[in-house]
């Protein structure tokens, strides 16, 4: 195990060297510059600015400083935010996208497995068309029209939440509610179908056959040979959500990283840009390693250190 | 229940399957008994409803599985009236049963030593340690080398046949009164197969459990059964003792099955066997069900359905041919030999009941 969690890591900061690289130059062929009001300035000012900034060296120079920095931990200071440090400005930022995205995860996978599960138990009837149509809809609408929805329906009708803004758990259930709409839909689509073919499978026979009720053959043995399939699809999920619908952030006044992302890459805030590819690759690198490692626990046949026969 | 010998007894059992194109007759007016302590082996073709009549006991049938008529008689119930409540407290504690293929049949996520466990909590509400510990006999039982440290294992780490014994071991944990063996060796390899039929043969002796063995194979059933009921279309067509089904078959299905089975005997560049296809169970014809594929099919064998002709205490067939006004035809060569080998065969018990003298017939007769 340990060998093969070194070998994953070194593979990680591999992943990393690669993204930085690519994204590196990728957004130096950006168009527009991170000045502003480049207009009004003149030659020698901008010059200026760019001799302080570092960005008058050679691009291969400036990769290497950038590099240099990162290992160091120092990703530069934002553009846009004057003098702030990148690494200052997303750990601050990065807590309520964080939150809410695993809060929405939780509850979305959970109810997805829920509702999954019940369409696939009583397959063919009015039960699971339902639960088929929720899984469609969850889908196919967006979570920025479910955050208006949910505002107005909840928040400005029933009164029961705040609208907006950010302040203790009862600000993050809309937010939740409307980023949780797409696991919850995708997880009850994955675990539907699988669960259909599992029922039908030798074993969920010979569970009937040794006695056991309906609701034990369910939990005992259709259940975990269903989840295994979600697992696949959960860790990017995890990943997307985690690092926060700029959209849904920006809806709900939340101060994630989600809303500084667009705003970086529209202000060429080139630091800012870099930091946080960096972190998104990193959570994916972990999360896909998370994964990896879930699978195992969930699937014997799949263990990584499974003993040799 | 009509004889107290019996275990089960199924009477007049007729079984549809609601599809959208109509009833599929699975099974049609099928009765047969179970002795206590024997194994009744059940042989036919491929959808011919061997399954369906196991599944149907096993109350496991498909949810468009309508049960017509009839009645399954066990410890003086009858099992078809059962609620599903009922019919789990059944399962597994007083009929279990073994499936087909052993790769597909074990839960890949679970420790086999919880999957023999199981019935056990499920049935007798045993705690975990003490079940372990009876399934880790059981496993010896069933011969598993090293089960100490296998019983952690998962299916995927035993072979095919090891894996049946997992599933044996499953079946016999709760030693059940009735055990239902649906073609337990199809899918191993022969010389397997014969190690997991002498283990099942083996451990009926040691916890007396009575078998109904389904299968297609009739080289099988020679070392296995005592009684054997050969189905066909839904129906059986003939049953009676192993011998007598081997060596004086009179259905001509039975003919079929036996001549298209290959012997030590069997010369000629040709295998048997039986031309067409089994009838649609949809529309099942009027008549034997037989007839279309029955070179000795009678004018009347498209008009009627035959009863059941006693040919013996122990052995009837439902073949027109067996009426006293019918045609006297000559079954194919290789079952002529057989009957010769029977009668012969039966010439010579006759002596030997002769010379060993009078005494022990008195006794028999008592």
């Amino acid at each position: 195990m340990a060998k093969y969690l070194a070998k994953r890591i070194f593979y990680l900061i591999l992943t990393l060297f690669i993204v930085i690289t690519v994204t590196f130059f990728l957004m130096k062929l950006l168009p527009g510059t991170p000045l502003t009001n480049q207009a009004k300035l003149s030659q020698s000012q901008i010059a200026l600015i760019y001799k302080q900034y570092g960005l008058d060296k050679p691009e291969w120079q400036q990769y290497l400083l950038y590099l240099a920095g990162a290992v160091k931990g120092d990703f530069g200071t934002s553009f846009q935010f004057s003098d702030q440090p990148v690494s200052y400005l997303l750990s601050s930022r990065i807590g309520p996208s964080l939150q809410i995205g695993l809060q929405a995860m939780v509850v979305g996978v959970v109810l997805g497995i829920l509702v999954g599960a019940i369409g696939a138990m009583r397959q063919n009837t009015w039960v699971d068309t339902t639960t088929t149509v929720v899984s469609i809809l969850g889908i196919s609408i967006p979570s920025f029209v479910l955050a208006v929805l949910l505002q107005y329906y909840l928040g400005l009708k029933a009164q029961l939440f705040p609208i907006a803004e950010w302040g203790g758990f009862i600000y993050t259930v809309l937010p939740t509610l409307a980023l949780g709409a797409t696991p919850l839909a995708e997880s009850a689509r994955f675990v539907r179908t699988e669960m259909v073919d599992v029922l039908s499978s030798d074993y969920i026979e010979l569970a009937k056959a040794k006695g056991l009720s309906r609701m034990g053959v369910i939990y005992h043995h259709a259940l975990r040979n269903s989840l295994i399939p979600l697992i696949t699809i959960v860790g990017p999920l995890a990943v997307n959500i985690m690092t926060g619908s700029m959209v849904v952030e920006n809806i709900f006044s939340i101060p994630g990283i989600g809303e500084q992302f667009v705003k970086s890459v529209l202000t060429n805030d080139y630091p800012t840009i870099m930091g946080l590819t960096i972190i998104y690759s990193f959570m994916l690198c972990v999360v896909l390693l998370f994964t990896d490692i879930l699978y195992g626990i969930v699937d014997p046949r799949i263990r990584l250190t499974g003993k040799a026969n | 229940m009509d004889n107290e010998n019996n275990i089960l007894e199924v009477r007049n059992l007729q079984v549809n399957f609601k599809t959208y194109a109509g009833d599929v007759k699975a099974i049609r007016n099928v009765s047969f008994d179970l002795r206590k302590g024997e194994t009744l082996a059940i042989v036919g073709e491929s959808g011919s409803g061997k399954s369906v009549t196991t599944r149907t006991i096993m109350g496991l049938n498909a949810s468009n599985a309508d049960i017509a008529s009839g009645s399954i008689m066990y410890k003086d119930q009858d099992l078809l009236k059962k609620s599903e409540k009922e019919m789990e407290g059944i399962r597994g504690q007083d009929i279990a049963e073994i499936f087909q293929d052993p790769m597909t049949s074990l839960d890949p996520t679970m420790k086999i030593g919880r999957q023999i466990a199981e019935p056990l909590m499920v049935h007798k509400g045993m705690k975990k340690d003490k079940a372990w510990a009876q399934a880790l006999e059981m496993m010896k039982l069933v011969g598993i080398t090293d089960a100490e440290s296998r019983i952690n294992d998962y299916p995927h780490q035993f072979s095919g046949g090891m894996r049946q014994r997992i599933v044996i071991a499953i079946a016999l944990i709760n030693y059940p009164e009735i055990l239902i063996a649906d073609e337990p060796t199809t899918a191993l390899d022969v010389t397997i197969q014969a190690q997991i039929l002498n283990l099942m043969k083996e451990l009926q002796d040691k916890i007396s459990t009575s078998i109904i063995f389904i299968t297609h194979d009739l080289g099988v059933v020679a070392g296995m059964a005592d009684r054997v009921a050969v189905m066909y279309a839904g129906k059986i067509v003939e049953y009676g003792t192993v011998d007598e089904i081997f060596y004086n078959p009179k259905h001509p299905y039975t003919w079929g099955l036996l001549s298209s089975m290959p012997t030590l005997d069997s010369s000629g560049d040709e295998l048997p066997s039986i031309p067409g296809t089994p009838p649609d169970l949809l529309d099942p014809p009027t008549g034997d069900a037989f007839a279309a594929r029955n070179a000795y099919a009678l004018k009347i064998d498209t008009e009627q359905e035959p009863p059941f002709f006693k040919v013996s205490d122990t052995h009837y067939a439902a073949t027109w041919l067996l009426h006293p006004d019918a045609p006297k035809v000559t079954p194919p060569a290789q079952i002529v030999e057989r009957q010769e080998k029977y009668a012969k065969m039966q010439q010579a018990l006759a002596q030997a009941k002769q010379t060993t003298g009078p005494v022990e017939e008195e006794e028999e007769q008592q």
